[in-house]
């Protein structure tokens, strides 16, 4: 028994990303066509070369046959997945593990989601029929209930933790507003974020992920092949994943202030990749951001700081594009919005670009170099009841 | 034959009150003085009976089983579905004790009270209404919301609190007041003719109640008029010389409430009886009823909590304009959020301990579960656990008949966490560490489906506000 992960087998060697926003002339179709085409012209190859693909969807669509169709692949196996938020990082993780299995030469892993033909604001989960009691709060306020938890536990004042959490915000509108794919792309200062009315909780607008339509693919083959695609694949080094049980949900001892199932995943990831010190081994993070409270709890969860002070590294830039440990370069799901099915692998493809020194200047971080590591973090669901994904993905092969 | 009676009763007020003088300014008609009861825009008729019934059983004779219950309401949630099968499920009542409803016009509740006691084994009679009215209509300010519930038996069943001594009743087909099914409000014919006829009716189901008792009139020392129609009442009481044995009603404060009002009249009046004391109840409605009981030396010990007037103590006010909202009457701006879906009949069906009993599980090192785990054997019922307020948040996005959605993380004594939904409260009231009760309510209503779950809600009152209790 034991998680041995696939260090090393498995090789990112194309990838392709949609701009995210609110695409009124785009279908389905349309965005997978655009995220797959570019990942194929970037691994040099065509999709009769790629012998399996995994679609991630959360609810753009049932099975294999959405990619088939606008793909018009011909006898290929194409396996739909769904894991809540997480579902890009899942598409990715089945397509790694099916080629290091043997299984497949070239995989495909492809993450959409078409959030906005729905007609509501923000995200609405499918309905399944239930006995009615299932609890009906939206994310935002399971979310809301962090800050307040925090601020109690660490003995940090509210108005105070108003404007870290604020902080978080403008760092990853900062981002996004250098990035031509995000959907937002302006600048918001902490004093803006903070004079926005709130929507649940001590949240606002602004404290919440933007939604938007999206698409991201990946091309992964076996590690030893890698360099008859590109010469500077991704070698993947761990991806973990953790289905909660929900006891976060009824167990009096959980205080809202830390997401077990992100802890236990994070420390997995770490041990698959043989990584001992996040903060100094990590050049860049892209994490889900879903809310700013979420954000500030996985600086520790991820053991990028110690308990209880991530508010201040917060504070004190730990985390900006020019930090110590740049977090969300990209711009986060803050600036990105949140297509369900494609976030996770939107999150890796800005570790395609910064680890291979392809971001433009204007967001390039410059902890490359001596650092040749990025995380990715993706979850699905709630305090107290969540899936967590982490993977770390590197430049180099071990030695 | 043992002797039948009242083994336990209890009232439920709903927390909100509208101010009659509010009316008005909105409706440019109607109104009046004092303030009416309100319920809940996640309450009606079947959780206001349930309310009732909990506070009810919670003063009955230890162990006792019921074997029918009899639910009367002009409001039903449902036709042509029973709504008293709902209430036998959140009060966990045995399978084989049947549930009935005695629905649609005010003497059925007197009905219910009649059917329940000649049973001769316990029963659970309910009864429970919403008043509506057209805005600015005589119904809408007279009206008032409220549940009153009675556990009738033998005194074999245990100490009768009051004794049934006498009954009498009368009977005529004339019209007095009508709603064709569908309608809002209901439609009054000339005061004065009901005021005739309520009277005759009344004096002749008085006297043959007394003749049943081998009383006089002036051995009665209490009588409550449940009736919608205050003149002939007030015409009743002058007729029948009651002075000031004729208890002040609810009317400054609640309302008539309808197939409520016979049982809410009489809690309100064992309240306040002696011992030994005959206590009249006259419900004039489509004819006549008068139950005469005799209080007995059990009452004092057996009241249940809480009264009627601490309930009535209690209320907070309502706007009319929210009035109007939650009773469909100003059909507002819904939230821009997808309606959530109809409960599934066969999920709800394997649920029926969780949904609607609120009963959880626990497993063998004594954990509790909410909702129930599948792993666990023991179950473990939590409707009458308190609570502590974790942590909570305000909604403003979440989809909900009356937002926000004010929600609570609560930790129960004794073991046990849920995320819930709060209720009766407004949203700057809640704080940490606050203390909360479970009630059951109305989630929303999908597709014709009322979604019934279980609520916290603030304890305001008496030693488990503030965790003495625990």
């Amino acid at each position: 028994m034991g998680s041995h992960g696939i260090r090393d087998r498995v090789a990112i060697v194309g990838m392709g990303c949609t701009r995210f926003a609110e695409h009124w002339d785009k279908g389905v179709d349309e965005l997978l066509l655009d995220a797959t085409g570019e990942a194929f012209a970037a691994a040099g190859v065509t999709k009769d070369d790629v012998d399996a693909y995994w679609l991630g969807t959360a609810q753009s669509g049932m099975s294999g046959m959405v990619l088939a169709k606008p793909l018009q692949l011909e006898g290929k196996p194409v396996t739909r997945v769904e894991n809540m938020c997480a579902t890009g990082s899942e598409a990715l993780r089945q397509a790694s593990y099916a080629v290091a299995s043997g299984a497949y030469d070239v995989a495909m892993a492809v993450g959409v989601e078409k959030v906005k033909d729905s007609g509501y604001q923000g995200l609405n989960a499918f309905p399944i029929p239930t006995d009615g009691t299932n609890r009906t709060l939206t994310a935002a306020a399971m979310f809301s209930m962090v800050a307040p938890a925090y601020a109690q536990r660490y003995g940090v004042d509210r108005g105070e933790l108003r404007r870290v959490l604020a902080r978080i915000a403008s760092k990853n509108h900062h981002n996004g507003a250098r990035n031509e794919r995000a959907q937002f792309r302006r600048e918001m200062s902490v004093d803006q974020i903070c004079a926005m009315p709130s929507v649940a909780g001590d949240l606002s607008v602004f404290d919440c992920a933007g939604v938007a339509d999206g698409a991201a693919a990946a091309v992964v083959v076996r590690a030893e092949d890698a360099h008859r695609y590109t010469d500077s694949p991704l070698y993947v080094k761990a991806l973990s994943f953790v289905a909660g049980n929900g006891s976060g949900l009824t167990d009096p001892a959980y205080d809202y202030t830390t997401f077990p199932e992100i802890a236990a995943c994070a420390a997995d990831a770490y041990a698959q990749a043989g990584v001992t010190d996040p903060r100094a081994e990590i050049a860049m993070a892209e994490v889900h951001d879903c809310f700013t409270p979420t954000e500030l709890v996985l600086m520790e969860d991820l053991q990028f700081c110690e308990r209880g002070t991530a508010w201040k590294e917060i504070l004190a830039g730990t985390f900006d594009l020019d930090g110590d440990l740049p977090v969300n370069p990209d711009g986060g799901l803050k600036s990105f919005g949140h297509p369900v099915g494609a976030s996770g692998l939107r999150m890796m493809f800005e570790a395609w670009l910064q680890l291979r020194g392809e971001a433009p200047e204007e967001r390039r971080i410059r902890t490359v170099g001596d650092r040749t590591l990025a995380l990715t973090h993706n979850l699905g669901g709630y305090p107290g009841e969540m899936v967590s994904f982490v993977s770390i993905i590197g430049t180099q092969p071990s030695a | 034959m043992a002797s039948r009676g009242i083994l336990s009763y209890g009232a439920h007020l709903p927390y909100r009150r509208l101010d009659r003088s509010e009316i008005r300014a909105v409706a440019g008609t109607g109104g009046g003085k004092g303030t009416r009861t309100v319920a809940g825009y996640d309450e009606d008729a079947t959780t206001m009976g349930v309310a009732a019934a909990r506070t009810a059983l919670a003063a009955a004779p230890d162990g006792l089983v019921l074997r029918s219950l009899w639910f009367s309401t002009v409001a039903p949630p449902y036709l042509d579905k029973t709504n008293a099968t709902a209430v036998h499920a959140a009060l966990r009542l045995p399978a084989d004790a049947p549930a009935y409803d005695v629905n649609g016009a005010v003497r059925s509740a007197a009905g219910a009270l009649w059917a329940g006691v000649a049973t001769g084994k316990p029963a659970l009679v309910i009864g429970s209404d919403l008043r509506t009215g057209r805005p600015g209509s005589p119904d809408e300010a007279t009206g008032g919301d409220a549940a009153a519930a009675l556990v009738v038996g033998t005194a074999d069943d245990g100490p009768l609190l009051a004794e049934v001594i006498g009954t009498g009743g009368a009977t005529e087909e004339f019209l007095d007041r009508w709603r064709t099914p569908g309608d809002t409000g209901s439609k009054l014919w000339e005061e004065r003719f009901g005021e005739n006829r309520y009277v005759a009716l009344g004096i002749a189901a008085w006297e043959d109640a007394l003749k049943a008792a081998g009383l006089t009139a002036d051995q009665v020392d209490r009588v409550v008029i449940a009736t919608s129609h205050a003149r002939a009442a007030a015409s009743l009481g002058k007729k029948l010389a009651l002075g000031d044995r004729l208890q002040a009603g609810l009317d400054a404060t609640v309302g008539f409430a309808g197939a409520a009002q016979p049982g809410l009249l009489l809690a309100h009046a064992l309240d306040q009886a002696a011992p030994g004391q005959v206590v009249a109840l006259v419900v004039l409605a489509d004819g006549a009823d008068v139950v005469l009981f005799r209080t007995t030396e059990a009452l004092a010990a057996a009241r249940p909590s809480p009264s009627v007037a601490d309930q009535v103590a209690a209320g907070a006010p309502i706007a009319y304009g929210k009035y109007l909202a939650w009773r469909g009457y100003l059909p507002v701006e819904p939230p821009r959020r997808p309606e959530p879906a109809r409960p599934s009949a066969s999920a709800a069906g394997r649920s029926t301990g969780w949904k609607f009993g609120f009963v959880g599980s626990q497993d063998t090192e004594g954990e509790v579960h909410l909702p129930p785990a599948p792993a666990d054997d023991a179950p473990r019922p939590m409707a009458d656990a308190a609570g502590t307020i974790v942590t909570s948040t305000i909604d403003r996005l979440a989809y909900s008949p009356s937002p926000p959605v004010v929600f609570a993380v609560v930790d129960f004594d004794g073991g046990g966490r849920l995320p819930v939904e709060l209720t009766d409260v407004d949203a700057d009231d809640v704080v940490i560490g606050g203390r909360v009760e479970m009630t059951f309510r109305k989630l929303f209503t999908a597709d014709g489906i009322h979604n019934y779950f279980w609520k916290a809600r603030p304890i305001r009152t008496g030693p488990a506000a503030t965790g003495e209790g625990s």
